[in-house]
Parts: C-alpha cells; sequence; structure tokens
C-alpha cells in the first residue's frame, strides 16, 4: 500500500497531539495548562507565535471557561480542539454534558491523571470515567503514534452529520503523555484532504438567532438524550468508513479492540490504554512458555463495542477484566462492568475475574501481568470480589 | 414528539421567549404613580426581565406580559412612585 509518510520524528505523546492539532485546521484553541497535558498548550502558543498555526489560541482562567469559550466558537460553525487532565477534566464536568447535548463536535485530548486527595500527577482513568456518562465519544490510546493518528480521525468522526457528538482521546499523563516514541508524521496537504471542512446544520449568525440547548420539558427531554444514544450507535459503523478512509493514506488502521490470540486461549484479558502492550507483551511470553492466553485491547470505549468485545470472548474458558480506575463501593470497575453486562446479554456465562491496578501511576510491569495471569489459572480468585493488585497490604 | 422529529442539539428560533406569557406568575403586580415618578429609569435598570418599557421622553410603563412581580422595581424606586399592589 502506497503511504505518505511526511517525516519520521520523536515525539512526545503531547507533542504528537499539538502537532495533529496544528495539522487539522482547527480554528480555535481555547484551553488551560495543567499537568500532565501542559505541553499540548504550550506547544500550540508556541505554533501560533511562530506563525505556524493559523487558528485561535483563546488562554483562558480556568477549564470551566475553556470548555465554555469552545462552546461559543463550536456555535460559530469553528473546528475547536481544547486539552485537559484530572482536576482539569473534572472542573469542565458541567460543560461536557453542554457540549453533548448541544451537539457540539468538539475534540479533546485528555492526559489521564487520577484525582485528587491526596494530591498525585500521575496516571490512572479515573478522571475519564468519572465523566464517562458525559456524552462523549471516548478514545484511549497504547502508544504515540496511535495518539497522532487518532486525534485526526476523531475531527472527522465527531463532525459527520449522523454522529455531532464530541469526542476524546484518552492517554495516561507521563507514561504516554511525556514518553517519546516514534512517529511517522503525514503530509499537512493528505490531512486537509481527508478532512475537509466543518458542515454544521446550525451556527450563529447575527441576521438569523438560534437558541442552542434551548429548555426542555418531561415530555421532550427524555427524547433529546436518546438522540445522543442513537448517534453513539451511529458513531460505531461511521468510525469504520473513517478509520478505511485514513488507512488509504496513511496505511493504518486501529478498530475498536486489538484482539491478541483471543480465538485460541484459555484465559482472555481485557484492558485498555498503554498497559494493552505490556499485557500483549506478557501473554506472547507465556504463549511461548506454552500457555494458552490472549490480550483483548478496548481502543474505544464509548461508544462500548459490546458486539466486538463479547465475540472475542466466545472461545475463553475464563476473562479477567483491568480496570485503571478505582470506584470505591462499586462491585467492580467500570470496564469490568461493562464487559460483564455485555455479556451477559450475549448469553455468555464464564468466570470473570475484575482486578483493579496501576491506580495513581503505579506502575504494571509484565511480571505483574504473569502474576494475575497466574491468579487466573488457579482459579482461586475467581467468584471473589475485585482484585486491588499490587495494593501493599 | 419521536426522538426522531426532535431538532438535534435542541436548537431553536431565537427570541422566543417574547412570545411567552408570564403573568400568572404574578402574586402582585406594580402600579406606578405618574404624579410621584421623575422619569429617572432606575427602575428599567434594574428590573431583571424587560417588563418595564421606556418610552419617547423617557416616560415609563410596566410590561404586564412579562413582568413575574418580584417587587425589585418597588424596593428601587428613588421617590416611591411604584407600589406592588395585590393581584385580584
Amino acid at each position: 500500500m502506497q503511504t505518505q509518510t511526511a517525516r519520521v520524528a520523536a515525539l512526545q505523546g503531547d507533542e504528537a497531539v499539538a502537532e495533529a492539532v496544528r495539522q487539522c485546521d482547527v480554528d480555535v484553541v481555547a484551553a488551560y495548562p495543567i499537568t500532565p497535558q501542559t505541553i499540548i498548550v504550550e506547544k500550540l502558543a508556541e505554533f501560533v507565535a511562530d506563525g505556524r498555526f493559523r487558528g485561535e489560541f483563546v488562554p483562558v482562567e480556568s477549564e470551566h471557561s475553556a470548555m465554555s469559550a469552545c462552546v461559543g466558537a463550536a456555535a460559530t460553525g469553528a473546528r475547536v480542539f481544547t486539552a485537559t487532565s484530572s482536576q482539569g477534566l473534572a472542573y469542565m464536568h458541567e460543560m461536557l454534558y453542554n457540549v453533548a447535548g448541544m451537539r457540539f463536535p468538539i475534540v479533546m485530548a485528555v492526559a489521564n491523571r487520577a484525582l485528587s486527595a491526596p494530591l498525585v500527577l500521575n496516571a490512572d482513568h479515573g478522571d475519564m470515567m468519572a465523566s464517562r456518562d458525559c456524552g462523549w465519544i471516548q478514545f484511549y490510546a497504547e502508544n504515540v503514534e496511535e495518539i497522532y493518528d487518532r486525534t485526526i480521525q476523531l475531527f472527522k468522526l465527531s463532525e459527520d452529520p449522523r454522529v455531532m457528538l464530541p469526542s476524546t482521546i484518552n492517554f495516561e499523563g507521563f507514561i504516554l503523555s511525556h514518553d517519546k516514541e516514534r512517529v511517522r508524521l503525514l503530509g499537512d496537504e493528505p490531512i486537509k484532504k481527508f478532512l475537509g471542512r466543518p458542515k454544521p446544520k446550525h451556527r450563529i449568525d447575527p441576521d438569523y438567532p438560534l437558541t442552542f440547548g434551548a429548555i426542555a420539558t418531561p415530555d421532550t427531554y427524555y427524547e433529546f438524550r436518546v438522540q445522543q444514544t442513537e448517534a453513539m450507535k451511529n458513531a460505531l459503523h461511521v468510525l469504520d468508513e473513517v478509520e478505511m478512509e485514513f488507512e488509504s493514506f496513511s496505511g493504518r488502521r486501529y478498530g475498536v479492540v486489538d484482539a491478541y490470540n483471543t480465538d485460541s486461549a484459555d484465559v482472555v484479558m481485557v484492558i485498555n490504554g498503554s498497559a494493552g502492550g505490556t499485557m500483549r507483551a506478557t501473554a506472547r511470553a507465556l504463549n511461548a512458555a506454552g500457555e494458552r492466553v490472549g490480550v483483548l485491547a478496548i481502543k474505544l470505549y464509548r461508544p462500548f463495542p459490546a458486539e466486538q468485545i463479547v465475540s472475542n470472548l466466545a472461545h475463553a474458558r475464563a476473562v479477567i477484566t483491568m480496570d485503571r480506575s478505582l470506584s470505591p463501593g462499586a462491585p467492580s470497575g467500570p470496564i469490568s462492568e461493562d464487559v460483564k453486562s455485555a455479556m451477559q446479554l450475549a448469553g455468555l456465562n464464564k468466570p470473570v475475574l475484575s482486578v483493579v491496578y496501576g491506580i495513581g501511576g503505579r506502575d504494571l510491569s509484565t511480571d505483574d501481568g504473569k502474576n494475575i495471569f497466574g491468579m487466573a489459572k488457579e482459579g482461586s480468585a475467581f467468584g471473589t470480589s475485585t482484585v486491588m493488585y499490587g495494593v501493599k497490604v | 414528539m419521536s426522538w426522531k422529529q426532535l431538532e438535534e442539539g435542541a436548537v431553536v428560533k431565537g427570541g422566543t421567549s417574547a412570545s411567552y406569557i408570564v403573568s400568572g406568575w404574578r402574586v402582585e403586580k406594580p402600579v406606578i404613580n405618574e404624579a410621584k415618578c421623575t422619569n429617572c429609569l432606575i427602575c428599567w435598570i434594574y428590573c431583571p426581565e424587560p417588563a418595564i418599557v421606556r418610552h419617547e421622553g423617557g416616560k415609563v410603563t410596566i410590561d404586564y406580559d412579562h413582568c413575574k412581580g418580584c417587587g425589585i422595581c418597588e424596593t428601587e424606586c428613588p421617590p416611591k412612585a411604584i407600589t406592588m399592589v395585590r393581584e385580584p
């Protein structure tokens, strides 16, 4: 396949996002710096100062204002981007629902970081999971090139008239945001051609005043929310088209899940984010030693690709779910609950080992992966409560 | 109405609240004593709704279709020209 890699660069995850946004012909960026996302905002400000980015950069006083400014910009039909993390995402929470409700295709990068207190700068998925139900499309990346590619794809997916929902690319703070990796950058021109320009049905016009997100009653609110769930369903199919077109000039395609050896594994581990690669390496080593394990990495979390997940669990004897977020008092983590409910709906009754790991940036090594697969082999951990893997007792 | 028929994003034509009558919300209505009124326009500034109508020459009247009866105009009026009167 003929691909159009313009150049190869060593980029941090944050830098890759900034480069993608520069190439995506974004009109407005309103953002507030927060570790570990700051590099994105800094880089974009630098691009503006150097005349390499024609978009408007709005330095706001908070994340609530950042998303509010994005709403105003999106209402004019502009292509809009922002980035945040942890407390910043929590501070945006109210506005996230407004963006989804007004159906603005805003794209946001989230360098995942655990929430305070106690204050911590390192990664877990707790920030995005706390905003899980906000009506935004949610992707999780595994490496820097994927962050770059997805950022570009998100504009196309969000702006599709069948979707018109905001979207996020999630990647763990420091682990991916600050990790320098090899990225095959694409040319400005093919990206421009791929994306085109946003064509919203409605936009603010002084000559024809409109109200966005007008007041609803118990008679209509439910229906507006159902419109969002229908758009989410559409996003699954539209993503397929977007990925196919993206592949035609980049040679790269990700899908909604990445399945390794799920067809012939006794135990399949379901995971998302950067640890997917680590667990795949673990599984390869275990399989080389005669075990039969597989890894299913979830790339797209909302809409939840239940069908693709269940079909990859059909052959396994048992399932391990891995959650990098902790919901105190919940029966298990959000990924575990979603996987189990998808299995139940599909009539798949298998033992599931729910594991919480990597909280507040705690590392997950291949040795840890071996331990967790080992727990599933013993079988004694099944049927008990969620395993808090690696916690000091 | 089916979810398929509603305009996505709850987008509606602007300025529709002008056609919405809120007079039924009131318990008391403001009444202006024209003899005391100095046309200072303090009520016009303070009214949270556009319910004080300013006429040519500074004269003010009340738009009872959009007055919710909050009484701020009575409180703020310097010459005490506005009185809240119980609605029948």
